[in-house]
């Protein structure tokens, strides 16, 4: 099945090449001490404000004279962790409480579906910035906060897939061999439902990156020094009229890792989908 | 239809508690002595000034007292004073900033809506041409692309290089001394940029929707029935399947509401704009929570009332939910 999964993957284009810049981008911020240029919080006041080209510095300087290229490659590490240890923690909230729901039904189900019915009507950006008002931006923070407040989605795919899996001959199977609810859960029912989990997942990193630099611009997110591509585009903002390279490359990042993310999910769907398989000549 | 809308509304009873309720809690989750932020942690009050002001805004009393006291005054409008040092009403705050979100966002959802379809539609009837790879393109662009990214190339290219329109503010220095034909150019200039940015998202979306949606509709029975009576193309398609195709849009608009007023928040502080989303960022920068809470509670109510007028509209259009309703 996975061989398969790869192989609808590989065909669609689009998706691969989505695959391949998402991991161009895990090895960029994996190698980052090693490719970045220069060091990217080294102040350098002579070379402030540098255009593109400039002897040394590819994609010109900040306004302190920072290389900007060595600072988007560290800037990627932060997109990296952001995205997955948020949607890390949306997932697995997700998982917990739509299982719970799920399997249960009845009265858990109830209450669960009301919360999430309840954490949708709030404007995510507003939530957001309210629980970052109270607990002072930081990575840490930013990543909790972007969990907590994206899980809805998988917790309503899990539910919708437990409340029919769990009826099937192996589950009533493995319960009246005496296996647990959890253990039913865990071990039966849950691995039947990941494939739209996955695309979830993977589309989730997208949408956590993009609040990540959202949060970052405004200067609620993580914090200066650290470079982030959001805080680059704040700085971009205040030397709009002489340096536009500072606006225009960390933007440019985000778009293409977000698109990367959002290709291979739409990808992923497609391959996971098993009436797009079965089209596919053998 | 009077009965459906009745029932949706007291429907939203037990909904607008529950925002109250996470609302309140999200608030109360802060570390410290609230008192300290009035205070601006100024070490030199007195103990007699610090349990004055506790008294003042009810820190005193048990958490549930605390809820329910903020409730009873949330029923009149009344969401007490800012910590800011106007200690002016949070309403007074958010009701003289609520037009100006309100308008940013009622005229993006008009271009969404002017500009999804013809894209929507045309994509989905030249299927894999030219048109609808392009546009496949362009939907995928400005889902990835951040708003507030696309919103600073936009200043640097029509504010800085072209000069065409202004980058921050409602109104320009001398709009006082212009016509009232002047000053409605003059708003509209100012306008235009943040609200073409933040429908660019929904725009996206709609379209795509809207796409999917008319190629369903296209291979279904009844439009081959059409041609086959010897209908114009163009009457089967706009009049028959467009028709049946719009109807779930008018969900999906209403669902993209709280995405509209979240990035508010950020339209408004990057283009310098005075309304709720520039209040709300400010109020968070500052610490002042009972503007934050009533910001809260405002963007919630506002989601609510678009998926209110969304099912309500969804009901005009398609009598079948309207009588689900009641089986």
């Amino acid at each position: 099945m996975l061989r398969e999964i790869f192989q609808v993957l590989w065909r669609n284009r689009l998706a691969a090449a989505g695959g391949a810049i998402v991991l161009t981008l895990f090895a960029v911020s994996w190698l980052a001490p090693a490719i970045s240029p220069h060091d990217p919080d080294k102040v350098d006041i002579r070379a402030r404000l540098k255009p593109p080209g400039t002897a040394g510095h590819a994609l010109g300087t900040d306004s302190l004279g920072r290389d900007v290229l060595s600072r988007l490659i560290w800037g990627s590490r932060v997109s990296l962790k952001v995205g997955f240890v948020a949607v890390g923690i949306a997932t697995l909230i997700g998982l917990g409480l739509g299982a719970l729901a799920g399997y249960h039904g009845g009265l858990a189900d109830g209450i669960v579906m009301r919360f999430c019915d309840l954490m949708l009507c709030f404007p995510s950006m507003f939530l957001i910035l309210a629980v970052i008002a109270i607990l002072e931006p930081s990575i840490w923070n930013v990543m909790i906060v972007i969990g907590l407040t994206g899980w809805m989605g998988v917790a309503r795919l899990v539910r919708a897939d437990l409340m029919s899996l769990k009826n099937r001959d192996f589950a009533l199977a493995a319960r009246a061999m005496g296996a647990g609810a959890m253990r039913v859960i865990a071990v039966h029912l849950l691995p039947n439902a990941m494939g739209p989990v996955l695309v979830t997942a993977t589309l989730g990193v997208a949408g956590a990156i993009l609040t990540e630099s959202s949060l970052s611009f405004l200067g609620l997110g993580v914090q200066p020094p650290t470079p982030t591509w959001g805080s680059m585009l704040t700085e971009g903002k205040d030397y709009l009229r002489q340096a536009w390279w500072l606006s225009l490359y960390p933007g440019l990042a985000i778009l293409v890792t977000v698109l990367s993310y959002n290709l291979l999910g739409e990808g992923l769907r497609e391959a996971l989908d098993p009436h797009n398989r079965r089209a596919q000549p053998r | 239809m009077l009965r459906y809308t009745a029932t949706r509304l007291l429907m939203m009873i037990p909904t607008l508690l529950g925002i109250t309720v996470i609302s309140f809690t999200v608030m109360h989750l802060a570390p410290g002595d609230p008192v300290n932020y009035i205070l601006d942690a100024n070490p030199k009050a007195s103990q007699t000034a610090r349990a004055r002001l506790r008294e003042l805004y009810g820190l005193d009393k048990p958490i549930h007292v605390q809820y329910w006291n903020w409730l009873k005054s949330l029923a009149r409008f009344d969401l007490g004073l800012s910590f800011a040092p106007d200690r002016r009403p949070v309403r007074d705050k958010i009701v003289e900033r609520l037009p100006v979100t309100l308008a940013l966002n009622v005229f993006s959802l008009a271009i969404i809506l002017a500009l999804s379809l013809p894209l929507g539609l045309v994509a989905a009837v030249r299927a894999g041409g030219l048109f609808d790879r392009g546009s496949t393109v362009f939907v995928f662009v400005c889902f990835a692309a951040p708003s507030f990214w696309i919103a600073l190339l936009g200043m640097y290219l029509f504010g800085v290089r072209l000069g065409w329109l202004p980058i921050s503010g409602l109104t320009s220095l001398d709009h006082g001394s212009m016509t009232e034909f002047g000053k409605l150019c003059d708003l509209a200039r100012h306008l235009a940029m943040p609200v073409l940015i933040s429908s660019l998202g929904g725009l996206a979306g709609i379209s795509r929707y809207l796409r999917s949606n008319m190629l369903e509709i296209i291979r279904q029975d009844f439009l081959t029935t059409a041609r086959a009576k010897g209908l114009s193309e163009r009457t089967v398609i706009v009049k028959h399947a467009l028709r049946n195709a719009l109807i779930p849009v008018i969900t999906i608009l209403g669902l993209s509401v709280p995405g509209l007023v979240g990035g508010s928040v950020i339209m408004e502080s990057i283009y310098a704009i005075p309304g709720l989303g520039q209040l709300f960022y400010a109020s968070v920068m500052g610490r002042d929570y009972p503007v934050v809470m009533g910001g809260l509670v405002m963007g919630a109510v506002l989601t609510l009332a678009g998926n209110l007028l969304a099912d309500l509209g969804y009901a005009a259009a398609d009598p079948r939910v309207r009588d689900a309703a009641f089986k």
